[in-house]
């Protein structure tokens, strides 16, 4: 190893697992507290809206949990672009870590929007371009899961759901852009980088919940990539010392 | 160029090629995509002439009633160039209101009335509470008053020529 930080120091599993172990009660720790400061704000300091009352409170969930289900989409693709370049060994435990908090997302997004569409819209469902392209998203963290379950060897696997994953990248922008390219019933996006059509403290609410999603993310997966190390590197030597209760 | 990069390469074309693709598809697609038809289709003669379809666009202001049998509703929905009358019989969402978007759908009778069976409030991306609404409203009053104020003494005094 050279003196300089070194990212492919990291790249190793081996290296890698003690450093995610130490990580993950900050960003457990920054999860709850973004979350409970972002809910606090969104339930009982934001002003009641204008047009819809109390009821679009839940978009300090929706919001939040269907950016996630789209950024953890893109984060697998990379790493599986990554995994099938390089052919490194932790690409593919990373996506594989990240698809059920991914699942999970989408369907947080799609159940919010269902509970909110009813009472504002008058329906649970629309078959409209937006709600459309991210149950497709939801079906391809389903399918993702499915495939590399599927296939014994976890090298292959991984092969076989990175294809799959860049394949279905390309839905991402679409459900991003479906409100501007077709006319839909779900409305137009309110907050971009360059302005926002929300007032200030429910932005804020809003951006903070989005944070601690992030940082749930992060923590989850991290946990999930550690089993997914020890399960697959069970034969080297610092995994069985690790078992056996040594700290290397 | 190593194999490596070469392979991130092969791999960014192909997805480049294949977004391409769904690009095109959709493109071609588009008019199956869109949720609603706008008046303007609708007069242009663009919707389905023996099935169900949705319309979408303002309800007019002024325009909702409701009709003599009681149950029936009447509202003109506008995209500001065309109207369509619609006919509804059935509860309407909360958010449902004159001035604002809704989509509705239905079949199109032949005296040109839309008859709903569902009808769908369409609400903008703003989220505010009600006092800036309120100030928006009443800055956006003043300012369409003084620009027929304006316009008004334009118009009363023709321009000096000398």
């Amino acid at each position: 190893m050279t003196d300089r930080f070194n990212l492919y120091h990291y790249a190793s599993p081996a290296t890698f697992y003690p450093l995610a172990g130490r990580l993950i009660p900050w960003f457990a720790a920054l999860a709850a507290i973004f979350g409970l400061i972002g809910l606090y704000i969104g339930m009982l300091v934001a002003p009641t809206d204008f047009q819809q009352g109390e009821g679009y409170r839940i978009i300090f969930i929706h919001v939040p949990a269907s950016w996630m289900s789209m950024f953890i989409y893109l984060v697998m693709a990379f790493w599986a672009a990554i995994g099938l370049a390089f052919n490194t060994r932790l690409s593919g435990m990373m996506a594989r870590a990240l698809a059920p908090t991914g699942a999970l997302m989408a369907f947080l997004s799609l159940w919010t929007g269902a509970l909110w569409g009813k009472p504002m819209w008058g329906t649970w469902w629309v078959w409209d371009a937006r709600l459309t392209s991210e149950l497709i998203l939801l079906f391809l963290y389903i399918g993702y899961m499915a495939l590399v379950a599927a296939i014994d060897d976890p090298r292959r696997g991984d092969k076989a759901g990175g294809l799959l994953l860049l394949v279905g990248v390309v839905n991402v922008p679409i459900i991003y852009f479906s409100v501007k390219w077709w006319n839909t019933l779900h409305q137009g996006s309110s907050v971009n980088l360059a302005k926002s059509s929300m007032a200030e403290v429910m932005l804020w609410a809003m951006l903070l919940v989005a944070l601690s999603f992030w940082m749930y993310s992060i923590a989850v997966a991290f946990a999930r990539v550690r089993t997914l190390i020890l399960e697959r590197e069970r034969n080297a030597d610092w995994v069985k010392a690790e078992l056996a209760g040594d700290r290397p | 160029m190593k194999s490596r990069h070469k392979k991130l390469a092969l791999i960014a074309g192909a997805i480049a090629v294949f977004g391409i693709i769904v690009g095109l598809v959709l493109n071609a697609l588009n008019s199956n995509i869109a949720l609603f038809k706008s008046p303007t289709e609708v007069a242009a003669g663009h919707y389905p002439k023996d099935q169900l379809f949705r319309i979408g666009g303002l309800v007019k202001e002024g325009s909702i009633q409701r009709q003599a049998d009681g149950v029936t509703i009447r509202f003109i929905v506008t995209d500001t160039e065309h109207d369509i009358p619609v006919d509804y019989v059935g509860i309407l969402p909360d958010l449902f209101k004159e001035g604002k978007g809704a989509v509705a759908q239905g079949r199109l009778q032949p005296d040109g009335t839309f008859k709903a069976q569902e009808v769908l409030a369409k609400h903008d991306e703003n989220y505010m509470p009600p006092e800036a609404a309120k100030a928006l409203n009443d800055a956006h009053a003043r300012g369409v008053q003084k620009q027929a104020e304006q316009e008004a003494a334009a118009t009363a005094q023709p321009k000096k020529t000398y």
